[in-house]
C-alpha cells in the first residue's frame, strides 16, 4: 500500500510545457520532496497526483490501481483516490467549526458516529489542539489553522499524503517548529508523503529523498546527503547550499585548474581530460588560515556577515570573488589578507558545455 | 530507475479510449457540464428570439396583407424596412422618436450623472449632516418604480387638456399648467432624471469610497493644487464608475416605457418604447421588430462610443476593493445650508411623491383635494356603481388582488430562479476560467444589458407567440413574465455570482474534493453558504426589480397574467387616478416592507451597499 507511480507524465497549459514526460517512483513509506524554483511544475505534478489536474499523457497508479492513463482512457476523480493534501492556504472551510473541519468528510463515507467521534478527539490530540473543536478557522492563530489542516488529514487516515508548500505562509520561527512536528506525523503515520516545498532546508531536513525540478524536466534525484555533496549539475549546485556554492571556470593545464588568481588541484582522471571545466565547491569545504601555509593560496577579506553561530566571508582572490564558511563569530577589517586550501574530496567538476557533473561521466 | 509499465504516451482522436477519457473528464468536471449547459439554455433565450425577430422583419406577415394585398406571406421582404426608414410615414414612425429618445436619453443621463454626482461626493468626501439617514434614504427611488414620479407629477400639473380631472396646482391657484409643464419631454425629463439619479449615485459613491485618499496627498505632497488634484488623479479613478453611469442610465432610459407612455401619449409626444408599444397594439409587429433591432444597434453603438471617449474598454465594471482610509472635507460655513438643500431634495424626489400618491388616493372626487372630500373609499370600498365605473377598493377588488398576488410570485421566482442561475454561471465561469466555454458563457450572461428593455419585450413577443418545438406559445403566461425578468437580470446576477465564487478560494472546494466529497455535497456544504450573502443582496435586487418593472413585460401582460404594474398602467390610461395612486403606494410600501424583512433576516448588504454594475 501507498506506492505512487509517474509514468511518462506531460501537461502543458496552451503551449507552455510545464512537465515535461516525467517518470517518477515513490515507495510505500517513503517521504519524497520535489523541490524547485517556482513555475517549475512541481505543484502541477503533485496536483495531477490528486487528481486536481489531469495530464496530456502518460499514467498515475496509486497503490497498484491505475488511477490515470491516457492510453487506456481511465481517469479516477479526486474524490475516489482516497488520499490526503495539504493545501498551501491551509483550505479550511471558514463558515466551519475546527470540529466540523475535520468530520465533514468522515461523515460522508458514512463512519459510525462514535468512530468519528474517537477519531476526532485522536486527531486533535497528535496535533495539541483538544479542547479547539468548537472554534472557527478566523478564531485560530496561522500556526494553529496549519494543524487543523493536519488534523482533518489525520483523521481520514490516508495512505498518501500529498503537501503542497505547507509551511510557506509560517513566520520564520513556527516553520521551523512545525518541520518537526510534520517529520513526526509522517513517522507516526507511516504514511507515503510527497512534499512540494521551494524552500531547499525543508527538502534538506524532512526527506528521504529529493527530486529536483527545473522547466518541467528533473534535474536530479537523491538522497539528501547526495544532492547536496554530489549535485548532478550546475542548476543543482547553484541551487542548494546558502550560501551558494563556489564556482571557478578554468583550463586544465598540470594537473590543476588554471582559474587565472588561483588554480585548483585536480583528481588525475580528470586532470587527464585537458580543455576546459567549471569546478565546484562549498563555501564550508575551504579551509582558512590568517597566515601564510605552503601551498595555500592568498585572498583578501571584502564583506564579513557574521549570523551568530557561523561567519560568511566574501573575499577575493585578484578580481575572483569567492564565499567562504566559517564557524564562530569572525569579524576581521576589509582587506586583510587569508590564506585558502580547497579540501579536494569536496570538489565537483561540471563540463562547462553540458553543464552536468562529471563524475557520472567518470564512473 | 523503475520504469513503470503503465503505457504511457497519448491514444489517437476519435479511438475509443479517448473517446471513454473524454467522457470520463467531463463526469468529474461540473463546471463543464453546466457551462454547456447554462451556454444552450441562454442561447435560446436570448440569442436565438434576437435571430427570430431579425428574420421576422425581413419576412412578409400576413398582417402586412392590408397594407400590401399582393404580397406573400413568408416570402423574403424589405417592406417593413422601407416603411421604416423611407416613407412618408417614417417620420411619424421612426425619425420624431428616434430624436425624442436621444434628446430625453441625453438630457436625463446629463442630469442625473451631474445630480448622482454631487450627492456622490456629499456623503463621501464632506461632512455633510445626516449621513446615515440621507445614505439610506438616497436610493429610495431604486425601490420605486421609475414612473412613481410622473403620476405624482400628474398628481400636481394635470391640466384641461386631456379632459378629466385636473391637478392640485388647478385646485389650489386655479391656474392651468401649461402644456409644456404638463406634458411632453419637459416633465419626461425632469421625472426621470431625478429617478435615475440614484443609479449614477449609488456607482459614483462606491467608486468614491474605494479612492484612496493617500494617492490625493501624493498629489499634494508634490506640489498639486486642489483641482488639480481632482482633475489629474481622482477624475481618472472614477471614469470607469462614471462610464458605467452614463451606459446604464442611456441604455435604461432608451428601454423605459412608463414615464414616456403617461406624460408623452397624451400630446402624441413618441419616444422608441412608445412607439413600439403602439406599433405592436396596431398589429404591426414587422415595424415594431425594425424598431427593437435599431434600439438594440443604438444602445452598443452608444456603448462602443462611450467607451471610445471615457478611454475605458470596460466602462460598464464597476470597481471594486478594500475601502481606505478617506479624508473628508470640511464644508464650513456652507454645511448646514447644504444638508437643507439636501433635505428638500429628499423631500421633492421621496417624500412629496409618496404624500401626492396618498393624498390622491383618498380624495373622493379627482381633482377635488379639500379635506371634506377624503375618503378611504378606494382603499377598503365595495364598489359602488357610480365611482370609477363600480370598480372596488384596494382590499375587495379582486382583480388588484390577484395581481398583487401574481407580482410577489413574479418576485419571489425572480429571485430564485436568478439566484440559482447567477451562482451556477458564477460556478461554471470562474470555475472554468481560461477556457473559451467560460468566456462565451460570461459574454451570453451579460448580452440582455445591452437589450433596452422593451426591445427585448418585442424579441420575446417575437418568439414566443407560437410554440417552437417542446416549447409551447408562452405569451400571456405567467412562465414567460418570469423567464424576460430572470433574463433581464441576469447580467446582474451573473456578476454577483462570479464575484460570490470568486471570493470563495479554489482550494476550498478542492480540499473537499480529495477528501471524497462530491459534488452535490461540495455545492450545498461550502460554495452555497460561502456564497450565501453576496446571493441574497442579488436575489433581493432582481427582486426589487422584478416588482416595479413595467417597460421589460408591458407588451408581454395580459388579463391572465397580470401584475400590480400592469394594473397601474392601465388605471392611469383609464384616467383612474385614485385607483393607480392607491396600488402604486401599496406597490412601493410592499417593496419596503419586503426588502426591510429580507435585510433583517439575512443582515446581509443591503441594497444601499450593492454594486448596481
Amino acid at each position: 500500500m501507498g506506492q505512487i507511480l509517474l509514468d511518462g507524465i506531460v501537461k502543458s497549459y496552451g503551449k507552455v510545457v510545464v512537465v515535461k514526460n516525467l517518470d517518477l517512483t515513490v515507495q510505500p513509506g517513503e517521504f519524497l520532496t520535489i523541490l524547485g524554483p517556482s513555475g517549475c511544475g512541481k505543484t502541477t505534478t503533485l496536483r495531477m497526483i490528486a487528481g486536481l489536474e489531469e495530464p496530456d499523457q502518460g499514467a498515475i497508479k496509486l497503490n497498484d490501481k491505475v488511477v490515470f492513463s491516457r492510453n487506456n482512457g481511465v481517469v479516477v476523480p479526486p474524490e475516489a483516490r482516497h488520499l490526503g493534501l495539504i493545501f498551501q492556504s491551509y483550505a479550511l472551510w471558514p463558515h466551519m467549526t475546527v470540529a466540523k473541519n475535520i468530520t465533514l468528510a468522515l461523515k460522508e463515507q458514512k463512519i459510525s458516529k462514535s468512530e468519528i467521534a474517537q477519531r476526532l478527539e485522536n486527531a486533535l490530540d497528535m496535533v495539541q489542539l483538544t479542547g479547539y473543536a468548537e472554534r472557527y478557522p478566523s478564531e485560530l492563530s496561522g500556526g494553529q489553522q496549519q494543524r487543523v489542516a493536519v488534523a482533518r488529514l489525520i483523521a481520514l487516515r490516508p495512505s498518501i499524503l500529498l503537501m503542497d508548500e505547507p509551511l510557506s505562509n509560517l513566520d520564520a520561527k513556527l516553520r521551523t517548529e512545525m518541520r518537526a512536528s510534520l517529520k513526526r506525523l509522517h513517522r507516526d503515520l507511516g504514511a507515503t508523503t510527497v512534499y512540494v516545498t521551494h524552500d531547499q532546508i525543508e527538502a534538506l531536513t524532512l526527506s528521504d529523498r529529493i527530486i529536483i525540478m527545473n522547466e518541467g524536466q528533473i534535474m536530479q534525484e537523491g538522497s539528501p546527503y547526495d544532492i547536496y555533496h554530489h549535485p548532478a549539475n550546475i542548476f543543482v549546485a547553484e541551487f542548494i547550499g546558502d550560501p551558494g556554492i563556489n564556482l571557478f571556470k578554468g583550463t586544465i593545464s598540470n594537473g590543476m585548474l588554471d582559474c587565472g588568481a588561483i588554480s585548483i588541484p585536480l583528481p588525475t582522471t580528470i586532470a587527464n581530460r585537458g580543455g576546459n571545466l567549471i569546478a565546484g565547491i562549498r563555501p564550508e569545504k575551504i579551509k582558512v588560515s590568517e597566515t601564510a601555509k605552503n601551498g595555500w593560496q592568498e585572498v583578501t577579506t571584502g564583506i564579513l556577515q557574521p549570523t551568530g553561530a557561523n561567519t560568511i566571508l566574501e573575499v577575493k582572490a585578484e578580481d575572483i570573488p569567492i564565499t567562504l564558511l566559517q564557524t564562530g563569530f569572525i569579524t576581521l577589517s576589509e582587506n586583510t589578507p587569508l590564506w585558502i586550501d580547497f579540501e579536494t574530496d569536496a570538489l565537483s567538476f561540471f563540463d562547462t558545455q553540458t553543464q552536468e557533473n562529471l563524475r557520472n561521466e567518470v564512473s | 530507475m523503475i520504469k513503470a509499465p503503465i503505457g504511457s504516451g497519448k491514444p489517437a482522436f476519435w479511438s475509443v479510449q479517448n473517446i471513454s477519457y473524454q467522457a470520463y473528464r467531463l463526469k468529474t468536471r461540473p463546471e463543464l457540464i453546466i457551462g454547456v449547459l447554462a451556454l444552450c439554455f441562454l442561447s435560446f433565450v436570448v440569442l436565438v428570439p434576437l435571430l427570430q425577430i431579425i428574420q421576422d422583419a425581413f419576412t412578409f406577415q400576413s398582417y402586412d396583407l392590408s397594407y400590401e394585398p399582393d404580397g406573400v406571406v413568408g416570402s423574403f421582404t424589405l417592406f417593413h424596412i422601407d416603411r421604416v426608414f423611407n416613407q412618408p410615414i417614417s417620420t411619424a414612425l421612426f425619425y420624431k422618436p428616434l430624436l425624442n429618445s436621444l434628446k430625453m436619453g441625453f438630457a436625463v443621463t446629463a442630469i442625473a450623472l451631474v445630480v448622482g454626482f454631487s450627492l456622490a461626493w456629499l456623503m463621501v468626501r464632506t461632512n455633510v449632516h445626516f449621513k446615515g439617514v440621507f445614505g439610506a434614504m438616497l436610493v429610495f427611488p431604486y425601490m420605486m418604480p421609475s414612473w412613481v414620479m410622473a403620476i405624482a407629477w400628474l398628481s400636481l400639473f394635470k391640466n384641461d387638456r386631456i379632459g378629466g380631472s385636473e391637478g392640485l396646482l388647478t385646485y389650489l391657484t386655479g391656474i392651468q399648467a401649461p402644456d409644456w409643464v404638463a406634458y411632453g419631454i419637459f416633465p419626461i425629463v425632469i421625472t426621470l432624471a431625478l429617478h435615475y439619479y440614484a443609479y449614477a449615485y449609488l456607482l459614483i459613491s462606491g467608486a468614491l469610497a474605494t479612492v484612496d485618499s493617500e494617492l490625493e496627498e501624493a498629489g499634494a505632497t508634490s506640489g498639486m493644487g486642489k483641482w488639480k488634484r481632482i482633475r489629474v488623479i481622482t477624475m481618472p479613478l472614477l471614469m470607469p464608475a462614471i462610464g458605467s453611469a452614463i451606459v446604464l442610465t442611456f441604455i435604461r432610459i432608451l428601454g423605459t416605457f412608463g414615464t414616456p407612455a403617461l406624460l408623452g401619449l397624451p400630446v402624441r409626444f413618441f419616444t422608441f418604447s412608445t412607439q413600439i408599444y403602439a406599433s405592436i397594439n396596431a398589429r404591426n409587429q414587422g415595424d415594431a421588430f425594425v424598431l427593437a433591432l435599431v434600439l438594440i444597434v443604438l444602445a452598443i453603438s452608444f456603448i462602443w462610443i462611450n467607451s471610445r471617449i471615457i478611454g475605458v474598454r470596460k466602462s460598464y465594471v464597476t470597481m471594486t476593493g478594500k475601502g481606505f482610509r478617506k479624508s473628508e472635507s470640511d464644508l464650513g460655513k456652507m454645511r448646514w445650508p447644504i444638508t437643507i438643500l439636501v433635505i428638500l431634495f429628499l423631500c421633492m424626489t421621496v417624500a412629496l411623491p409618496l404624500i401626492l400618491l396618498l393624498w390622491e388616493s383618498l380624495t373622493l372626487i379627482p381633482g377635488n383635494y379639500s379635506i371634506s372630500n377624503l375618503t378611504t373609499y378606494f382603499w377598503n370600498g365595495k364598489g359602488n356603481i357610480n365611482l370609477a365605473y363600480g370598480e372596488p377598493g384596494i382590499i375587495h377588488n379582486k382583480g388588484i388582488l390577484e395581481a398583487l398576488f401574481n407580482s410577489i410570485k413574479l418576485g419571489f421566482a425572480a429571485a430564485l430562479f436568478n439566484g440559482v442561475l447567477g451562482l451556477l454561471v458564477g460556478y461554471a465561469v470562474v470555475r472554468g476560467r481560461g477556457a473559451r466555454l467560460s468566456k462565451w458563457l460570461e459574454a451570453i450572461a451579460f448580452a440582455p444589458y445591452i437589450f433596452p428593455s422593451i426591445a427585448l419585450g418585442a424579441i420575446y413577443i417575437g418568439m414566443f407567440s407560437t410554440n417552437i418545438g417542446p416549447v409551447p406559445a408562452l405569451y400571456g403566461t405567467f412562465t414567460i413574465l418570469v423567464l424576460i425578468t430572470v433574463i433581464k437580470n441576469l447580467p446582474f446576477t451573473s456578476r454577483t455570482g462570479i464575484a460570490a465564487i470568486l471570493q470563495i478560494h479554489q482550494s476550498l472546494e478542492e480540499a473537499a474534493r480529495v477528501q471524497g466529497i462530491g459534488w452535490f455535497r461540495r455545492m450545498f456544504r461550502i460554495i452555497i453558504p460561502l456564497s450565501m450573502s453576496g446571493l441574497v443582496a442579488g436575489m433581493l435586487l432582481t427582486f426589487i426589480t422584478a416588482m416595479r418593472e413595467l417597460s421589460l413585460i408591458i407588451l408581454l401582460i395580459s388579463p391572465g397574467n397580470m401584475v400590480l404594474t400592469g394594473l397601474i398602467f392601465s388605471y392611469q390610461e383609464m384616467d383612474m387616478s385614485q385607483h393607480s395612486s392607491a396600488v402604486t403606494l401599496m406597490l412601493v410600501l410592499l417593496i419596503i416592507v419586503i426588502s426591510v424583512i429580507v435585510r433583517l433576516i439575512t443582515r446581509s448588504a443591503g441594497v444601499g451597499r450593492l454594486n448596481v454594475t
